[in-house]
């Protein structure tokens, strides 16, 4: 392994092609903690958007007319106002009026750090586009297939769960699959309020090192696999949902 | 569900029902007594249809009033969960859940609606299916079967909440000539277990063979009813007569 790391640091010395991360322990520490850091955000935030995607679409057809409006109004904040704007209100805003608590060494930091921010501001942003995606969905479910089972006795809550639900989301996998590509790419804004995630992180290498054209490189790669990974997975979910006789 | 015999289980009293502005229903009153097979008959856009989706609150009506089983459907303050777990519905174009297979179809409602047990719902529905001839297709989607299966699975789906009265929305006006018989032979058998139909039907030879009692609806009014022998062959009312001439 170490003769793998020395490699890059010859490569280095021979055409000024300069990867720290894989020569350099602290560097590497560095982007590893940036690639943790940003899967994790993103699988949060996905997690989180499609809950929010569910959980609205089903508020969205409520007897309630209030309700409604209130889940309107979500989705039209949410998408009509850029998501690096949303995240420094949700960090510097709201982020005042949250009580701090006292650290590990005597201080006080707040309750919520940057990094729950961002899992929230962001998973809001997508989940806005979802609620719409999760809806059109719904709607492609013949209203007859839902009569059948309120005839049967299913109330609204197991309807939404056991039918409309599964088939809308045969139906919607592949708009939500471009919106949740988008939000892993969206992630990188959590740069912004000193989230230490991938881009942070090369941000300190290239400061460091000067090499911000390999970083850059770096970059489009990392997140080109990261998204592959993604669509990957949810190409994978679509077969799997895939009923004979049903749909193609 | 022990019904008291001597009162009609389903007892319908001076129903009116609109669209908008456009009546469908005008005052129309008639009992289903247990274990009696009605058929309503007539023609299309008379409002056969509206009225049986009365019957389990799929349709609310603005004035009258509909018992089932001494309950009143017309009420505001009606579970119509509950309602819908004494009268089953089978509906013209099947509406079985498409993802589902033709057992977990029929085992659903009495799982989620029923809070059945798994194993026994899955036995009854076994059973259920092999009563409706279909056996060999406990594990196949409704997109796997023939419109004539698909049929039998609903009525299995339907019997399987085990209702008091069932609900026949022209349920083989979708089917080819040749599964039109498979279908009316299911609920001919159910007939003569002693079941409650009610039917809106296309279907005269069946009408006659089966029914206790004709209906035949016109202008959202019921002009002519009878038993089958007085209804085909002494129609007084000139629309019924100039009707049957039409179809006979």
């Amino acid at each position: 392994m170490e003769a793998f790391y020395e490699w890059f640091r010859i490569l280095y010395e021979d055409t000024g092609i300069n990867l720290p991360f894989m020569y350099d322990e602290y560097d590497r520490g560095r982007i590893l903690n940036g690639l943790w850091a940003t899967i994790k955000l993103s699988a949060i935030c996905v997690l989180f958007s499609v809950i929010i995607g569910m959980v609205g679409a089903w508020l969205q057809g409520s007897p309630w007319k209030t309700t409604r409006r209130i889940v309107n109004v979500y989705i039209q904040l949410f998408r009509n106002t850029p998501p690096l704007v949303q995240l420094y209100f949700f960090y510097f805003a709201v982020g005042i009026l949250i009580p701090r608590v006292e650290n590990d060494w005597g201080g006080t930091s707040p309750l919520i750090d940057s990094f729950g921010w961002a899992v929230i501001s962001l998973s809001f942003f997508a989940g806005a586009f979802n609620v719409e995606i999760f809806r059109s969905g719904i709607e492609a479910v013949p209203k007859s297939t839902i009569e059948a089972a309120k005839a049967l006795g299913f109330s609204r809550l197991q309807i939404y769960k056991d039918i409309t639900l599964p088939l809308a989301l045969r139906v919607v996998i592949p708009s939500l699959n471009n919106n949740l590509v988008n939000l892993v790419k969206t992630t990188t804004l959590a740069y912004a309020i000193a989230v230490p995630e991938l881009l942070y992180e090369s941000n300190q290498i290239w400061s460091d090192n000067v090499n911000v054209t390999e970083m850059m490189l770096f970059l489009l790669v990392a997140y080109f696999v990261l998204v592959g990974i993604l669509v990957w997975a949810m190409n994978f979910w679509d077969r799997s949902l895939k009923i004979p006789g049903f749909g193609q | 569900m022990n019904w008291d015999e001597t009162k009609p289980m389903v007892s319908i009293k001076d129903v009116y029902k609109s669209f908008g502005t456009l009546e469908v229903l005008k005052g129309v009153s008639l009992d289903v007594m247990k274990g009696e097979v009605i058929c309503i008959i007539g023609p299309s856009g008379s409002g056969k249809s509206t009225l049986i989706r009365c019957i389990n609150g799929l349709n609310d009506i603005q004035s009258g009033s509909i018992l089932v089983e001494g309950q009143e459907v017309n009420d505001p303050e009606l579970n119509k969960l509950e309602l819908r777990k004494k009268v089953g519905m089978v509906f013209q174009q099947y509406n079985l859940f498409p993802h589902k297979t033709a057992l977990e179809n029929v085992m659903m409602a009495p799982i989620r609606v029923l809070k059945h047990d798994k194993e026994i719902a899955q036995k009854a529905a076994i059973k259920l299916l092999r009563k409706v001839g279909l056996e060999d297709k406990v594990n196949a989607y409704p997109g796997e079967m023939s419109g004539g299966q698909q049929q039998r699975v609903a009525i299995a789906r339907s019997l399987a909440m085990n209702p008091d009265v069932i609900l026949f929305d022209e349920v083989t006006a979708a089917l080819d000539p040749e599964t039109v018989n498979e279908v009316l032979l299911t609920i001919k058998k159910l007939a003569e277990d002693g079941m409650t139909c009610i039917l809106v039907t296309h279907e005269m030879g069946f009408a006659r063979e089966v029914a206790d009692h004709i209906y035949f609806t016109d202008g959202g009014l019921i002009v002519e009813h009878g038993n089958p022998k007085k209804f085909f062959e002494n129609a007084k009312d000139p629309r019924t007569k100039e009707f049957l001439s039409q179809i006979l």
